[in-house]
């Protein structure tokens, strides 16, 4: 690999182990140099392109492709009459629905796929697009979640026997029931809201794709393609084209961005592998933007209705009905056993007497999806809504936000602490880490600048949220996906030089795991990390594991290296005392050397035992030759990160635009192995947190146009709308952890919005009398509210 | 139709549709992949190259309106082995991750600089407002920006 020169750093700086290591990676991306899928070119390669539908929901009465056939550059058009034959006209989903690869019967969104056409070159395979002739029968279409049951309701999913409703799940619940009716009986302030998180996207900057390479010689199929879990997607395309495992190799090379995208297998995919094998060449096929944005798992989507209470200034209780829109078919991605996601970890921080949670999924005419936008698997709707209502609760009872949130914080010493609806927290110390907020943010001078402010007509608001996250998923004997547990391994070979490759399961999508997993072995073996290349991304070459998303690369795949690297030191500890003839409880180790006790100028480098280890001389009696181990992790539990963050907002009471002047962040994700990239995570995570609070949306008119479907309505934060972030923390190690560390990709998108909207209702409470927005704060949302006028429908 | 652009420093001259974007006339041609494509509608600043100094979107710039023109990729950044300062103040603030809109940043960066050696923040932040970054949150952008100009300006008075 080229690595970067010329660079005024001196090598004193970069530790060994642990600390602000510069990042591997940059050297091939500062260069232009990165290998993303389009950037990927094999000898007679074809393209493929979709057609899609333009409406939401109709019957297909025709479909007729000749006129396309005939373009000179086509070499097939493929429909689901073609992909029957293959028995690959319908694919199952992540939640054990099914999706149409290509509309056979009816579409049931708009950008539906319906055509997959092959030809010479990308301009050819778009043009010929326009010749295919559809013919449809449009049906009403149902876009509103909360209508999806309406008994007139149009059946979206008559393909489904004996599914006679728009119910895509039955209720789940969590909690007691009983107890909190208790609770609220015995409260003394009640709230109540209805709450939307609304549909948004996760939008990685460069949008999904893949290059399918079937040889029918041998009937090896190589496939390119930048997705979050290599090894299960293998597994999929194995049952779902009846192809054997072993003959499936996917290489992910780069990938720019994810963040959730890039879990699901998609239509396109599938299509491009039926088109390689029937036409026998590389099928290359990468959605356009537009694409991506209307038909690629989208995120949240949550209608919720919650009530809160309180006792004696403190919270005691919380009741939550939620209706998820998962859109046309069930592609919501959870565990097996959590049909709602981590939905559950709703009760937040806080020491609640009881709480109870309602969830039911709906299909609607929109696309289907219900990926994690950088969340743990529906962790961001569950800390928004908690962090939303103790603040509703903080107005009713007329407290400061974060006075009520003190006096109702789970206590250091109630750690391992289980929650009301069944999960235990491993450990925190909540008020300290909001302390250091408020610190940072000089959060009394800023509540006296807002009372000077507002006296002067000023709009101004301080919001708070406190999150804590469930990451890392997680146990084999609480959660798998599609029967698979969610587990990760590691393989780590240490050369006769000393030199270590260490390949993970887990898959990179701008986290810097070359850097961060190299650092793990670096400091565990106390070798430099620039002696580690760390291998991920190609099945062939990677121990088997559920990949990257959740913030479960650290806590799974970093625990499995961390374990993997004391089975290789275990290892030296045998052969350096047969180097050193003496016996191994005899020795001391130090970072990249077991000494002998009492005689410590008597031991051996690590470099020298896995010499050692390859060499003729005499090996510890009955062990192989060689320094490698391999390690698939179970984590005991999840890891539980955890944060306060506070927004400053200022509001143009002429136009209502939203400004984010300030934003604080205080992260407590453990032990942090490289602070660069962990700082560098939640600065990204803060940004998407006000995409998501300020701007991003996916919104539909009523017959179930898309009206966000591209980057010019689709809104995105710049550099202009994001204020210098402020960042603090505290480390509370993860006891269950062997290197204490939580994991913290996902913290800043699940904690920013709710501070931010609390900030934009704390500017305009006093005032206008508000005492709810939905997301996106937009100005023109934002105006309605401070006109007490309802909002504009989303 | 014949087209002739000048790719960093070489004339690329080649027969192609009058309908073909910059951004893939670069990345087929001279097999130039630096350059890449996000969204095809001007928003998100992946594509950014410098024509005749300027930076423009290539994924809505034609081909053919480049005619006579020089194109500045990612791939000149880097001469004789030597990085810009603006690719070392990138790798030395931690200024990247997925790395996919790092070329058109840096290629937006360097024509700032190339026109305002001693940027604001807010100069630094306004010129950079026309490319998306999903991963960074800017923050570490604006500073790697700050770190090649003052390295330049460290450059400058050494010589």
């Amino acid at each position: 690999m080229a690595t970067v020169e010329n660079l005024p750093s001196p090598s004193t700086e970069r530790p060994i182990g642990f600390g602000r290591l510069k990042r591997k990676e940059d050297a091939r991306f500062i260069r232009g140099k990165g290998t993303y899928l389009d950037d990927i070119r094999l000898p007679g390669m074809v393209y493929g392109a979709l057609l899609r539908s333009p409406y939401a929901h109709a019957r297909i009465v025709s479909i007729d492709t000749s006129k396309a056939l005939a373009h000179p550059n086509v070499a097939a058009v493929v429909t689901a009459k073609d992909l029957e034959t293959l028995g690959l006209a319908w694919m199952p989903t992540i939640s054990y629905d099914t999706q149409a690869v290509l509309a056979g019967d009816k579409v049931r969104f708009q950008g539906q796929e319906v055509a997959f056409v092959i030809a010479t070159d990308e301009y050819s395979a778009n043009d010929a697009l326009q010749l295919i002739d559809v013919e449809y029968e449009p049906l009403g279409a149902v876009v509103n979640a909360r209508k999806a049951l309406d008994p007139d309701a149009p059946l979206i999913r008559d393909d489904k026997t004996g599914q006679h409703d728009n119910l895509a799940s039955p209720t789940w619940e969590a909690g007691d029931e009983a107890a909190t009716d208790r609770a609220f009986a015995e409260a003394d302030t009640v709230v109540e809201r209805d709450i939307i998180y609304p549909r948004c996207h996760p939008a990685p900057l460069e949008t999904c794709g893949m290059i399918a390479d079937f040889n029918p010689k041998t009937g090896q199929l190589d496939i390119y393609n930048g997705n979050q879990a290599p090894h299960v997607h293998r597994t999929v395309y194995a049952h779902v084209a009846g192809l054997p495992e072993h003959m499936i190799r996917i290489r992910c090379s780069d990938i720019g961005g994810g963040f959730g995208n890039k879990v699901p297998v998609y239509p396109g995919y599938v299509c491009a592998i039926a088109g390689s094998i029937v036409a026998g060449v590389p099928v290359k096929w990468v959605e356009n933007r537009s694409e991506n944005l209307m038909s690629t798992g989208f995120a949240r989507d949550y209608v919720m209705h919650a009530e809160m209470c309180s006792k004696a200034g403190k919270i005691t209780g919380l009741r939550v009905d939620v209706i998820a829109d998962h859109g046309a078919f069930d592609s919501t991605a959870q565990p097996t056993k959590f049909p709602a996601g981590f939905f559950h970890i709703v009760c937040g921080s806080y020491d609640l007497e009881a709480s109870h949670v309602k969830v039911k999924a709906v299909y609607t005419n929109k696309a289907p999806g219900g990926v994690a936008y950088r969340c743990s698997f529906r962790i961001t709707e569950a800390v928004y809504l908690v962090e939303r209502m103790v603040d509703a609760l903080a107005l009713e009872m007329k407290a400061d936000p974060i006075e009520l949130r003190m006096q109702s914080f789970i206590a250091p010493e109630q750690f391992p602490y289980e929650t009301t609806t069944g999960w235990t927290y491993d450990s925190g110390d909540y008020a300290k880490t909001m302390r250091v907020a408020m610190d940072i943010a000089g959060y009394e001078d800023l509540r006296r600048e807002q009372a000077e402010k507002r006296a002067r007509g000023e709009l101004m608001g301080i919001g708070v949220s406190f999150f804590t996250e469930g990451v890392g998923a997680g146990p084999r004997k609480h959660m798998d996906i599609l029967g698979f547990s969610m587990n990760d391994g590691a393989d780590l070979r240490v050369h006769p030089s000393g030199k270590a490759i260490v390949s993970i399961s887990a898959q990179t999508q701008g986290q810097g795991h070359e850097t961060t997993f190299a650092q793990i072995v670096a400091e565990e073996l106390g070798i430099p990390p620039e002696d580690v290349e760390v291998r991920h991304g190609d099945t062939d070459k990677s121990p088997y594991g559920l990949g990257t998303y959740g913030s479960r690369s650290t806590p799974v795949s970093g625990a499995a290296v961390a374990v993997v690297s004391r089975k290789v030191r275990d290892k030296a500890r045998l052969i350096a005392a047969t180097m050193l003839e003496t016996r191994p409880e005899d020795l001391a180790w130090e970072k990249g050397r077991w000494y002998v006790k009492g005689d410590p100028e008597k031991g051996a480098l690590i470099e020298e035992v896995a010499e050692r280890a390859y060499s003729g001389e005499t090996m510890p009696a009955g062990m192989e030759g060689g320094l490698d181990a391999q390690v698939i992790y179970d984590p005991p539990n999840l890891t539980y990160p955890y944060g306060a963050y506070i927004a400053v907002v200022d509001i143009d009471p002429d136009t209502a635009q939203v400004t984010v002047r300030r934003f604080i962040a205080v992260d407590d994700c453990g032990v942090r192995i490289n602070p660069m990239i962990v700082d560098g995570q939640i600065h990204g995570g803060l940004a998407e947190g006000i995409g998501i609070a300020l701007m991003e949306v996916i919104t539909f008119d009523e017959e179930g146009n898309c009206l966000n479907s591209s980057f010019m309505d689709y809104l995105i934060p710049t550099a202009l709308e994001c204020p210098d972030f402020e960042l603090g923390e505290t480390v509370t190690p993860c006891p269950h952890h062997p290197l204490g560390a939580k994991g913290v990709g996902e913290s800043p998108n699940v904690g920013s919005p709710p501070a931010i909207v609390n900030a934009v209702i704390d500017a305009l409470h006093e005032t206008h009398g508000v005492d709810h927005v939905d997301m996106p704060c937009t100005p023109a949302r934002v105006w309605a509210a401070m006109q007490g006028r309802p909002e504009p429908p989303q | 139709m014949q087209v002739s652009v000048t790719v960093n420093g070489e004339v690329v001259s080649r027969e192609i549709e009058p309908r073909q974007l910059l951004v893939h006339f670069i990345r087929d041609t001279p097999g130039l992949t630096g350059t890449h494509w996000g969204c095809d509608t001007s928003n998100c600043g992946a594509c950014v190259v410098l024509m005749d100094g300027k930076p423009i979107k290539s994924c809505t710039t034609l081909a053919v309106m480049c005619e006579g023109h020089e194109i500045r990729t990612v791939e000149s950044l880097e001469v004789d082995g030597r990085l810009d300062p603006v690719q070392m103040g990138f790798h030395e603030r931690h200024a990247l991750q997925c790395g996919f809109c790092t070329p058109g940043m840096e290629m937006t960066a360097r024509a700032l600089l190339d026109e305002n050696p001693d940027p604001t923040e807010l100069e630094i932040r306004t010129a950079i407002s026309g490319a998306i970054c999903r991963c960074t949150g800017y923050k570490n952008i604006v500073s790697a920006v700050e770190w090649a100009a003052e390295y330049e300006a460290s450059q400058r008075q050494e010589a």
